[in-house]
């Protein structure tokens, strides 16, 4: 793949997950809140989510996004502040996601079953 | 008022230091007034570049107290209220001597950005008829005021930190040729400008559009940039 397709293909996901993002976290904060202010305990939200396919969806695609957004983020200050890129400074990266998405996935994993 | 200013200029290299001069205040002087004024007045040797002295040719940029700004057109009254002028040669360009910075690198961008209009119509054909209010012409319109003065250039961190960025006025001009329905370069030029060192690197923080002389906004035509490029990228053409 060219350098120019390649930055754009990744312009392209930065930009996505961000706006996945945007949503999610939004989301999420008002879920947060919503649940500290109703006094909910932990045993009480995990009810909530035990079983629930929605919001294992909502946050298996937050985990995706935010694994796919890090990671393109800390590509440019790599770059820019260490002058780190190349074949190595990407498969670090891709290390990096993978690690992301696992560790959130599991969480979100956890939670559901 | 203060019947004077107290102006510190660069002289010398890279490695040169601020000079300190006293220049005579009047009602509507230029920062290019008060160079000139120490060229004739007090130091022939000083070295500072300008022409048209009227905003058109781009030449006399420096960066005055800290900012970068064309020089002829700019007034001592606005930037200076305190009587204290602080001009030193561009940044993020290779100093040659005092006020006069090589401009090469710049322009060598705008070459390698494709930014020179490739036709491809011959004397048989007829003239383009580009409608004005049509949406590419008003993309190109929006930039094709610049006057290469590299005000932009100097302004923009990601250039200082990346020095092969290709930076906001070689892709600014590559946006208006990408706008021009009479040029035939368009996958080619997009290519050029596409990529890390390129359109990618821009970090939309603007200080080229805050900057510009002419009041052209670089980060937009960088933002069209980068639409252009995506759509070609997903179109499987890049
Ligand atoms: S908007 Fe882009 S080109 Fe303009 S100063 Fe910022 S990084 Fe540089
Ligand atoms: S875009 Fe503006 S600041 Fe940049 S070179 Fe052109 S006129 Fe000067
Ligand atoms: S001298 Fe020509 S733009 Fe200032």
């Amino acid at each position: 793949m060219s350098e120019a397709r390649r930055e754009a293909l990744l312009w392209v996901a930065q930009r996505a997950s961000a706006a996945v993002l945007a949503v999610c976290v939004a989301v999420h904060l008002a879920t947060m809140i919503y649940a500290v202010q109703g006094g909910l305990s932990a045993a009480e939200i995990l009810g909530r989510t035990r079983g629930s396919v929605g919001w294992l969806a909502f946050y298996a695609l937050f985990v995706v996004a935010a694994a796919v957004h890090a990671p393109l983020g800390l590509r440019a200050v790599l770059a820019e502040w260490f002058g780190w890129r190349g074949r190595a400074c990407d498969a670090a990266l891709a290390a990096f996601a993978t690690i992301v998405a696992a560790a959130g996935l599991r969480a979100v994993v956890a939670v559901f079953v | 008022m203060s019947a004077t200013l107290a102006v510190s200029v660069w002289r010398g290299g890279a490695d040169g230091a601020f000079r300190d001069y006293e220049v005579p205040r009047h009602a509507s002087q230029t920062v290019l007034d008060v160079v000139t004024w120490i060229q004739r007045e007090r130091d022939p040797t000083l070295a500072y570049r300008f022409a048209c002295r009227v905003g058109m040719c781009g030449s006399c940029a420096m960066t005055v107290n800290g900012a970068p700004r064309w020089t002829c057109r700019t007034h001592v009254d606005k930037v200076a209220p305190d009587g204290r002028l602080r001009i030193a040669p561009l940044a993020n360009l290779p100093v040659i001597r005092d006020l006069v910075t090589d401009m090469r690198p710049f322009f060598d961008k705008w070459a390698r950005a494709r930014g020179r209009f490739e036709g491809r119509a011959t004397r048989a054909d007829d003239f383009a008829r580009v409608p004005p209010d049509s949406e590419k012409r008003r993309a190109a319109e929006a930039g094709i005021e610049c006057i290469g003065c590299g005000v932009c250039y100097a302004a923009c961190d990601v250039v200082a930190r990346l020095p092969e960025y290709l930076g906001p006025a070689a892709l600014n001009r590559a946006w208006t040729l990408v706008n021009d329905v009479r040029d035939a370069a368009g996958l080619e030029r997009l290519r050029a400008v596409a990529g890390a060192a390129g359109c990618h690197a821009c970090h939309t923080h603007m200080s080229c559009t805050e900057r510009c002389p002419k009041r052209l906004s670089p980060t937009a035509a960088i933002a069209g940039l980068k639409r252009a490029v995506a759509a070609a990228a997903l179109r499987g053409e890049l």
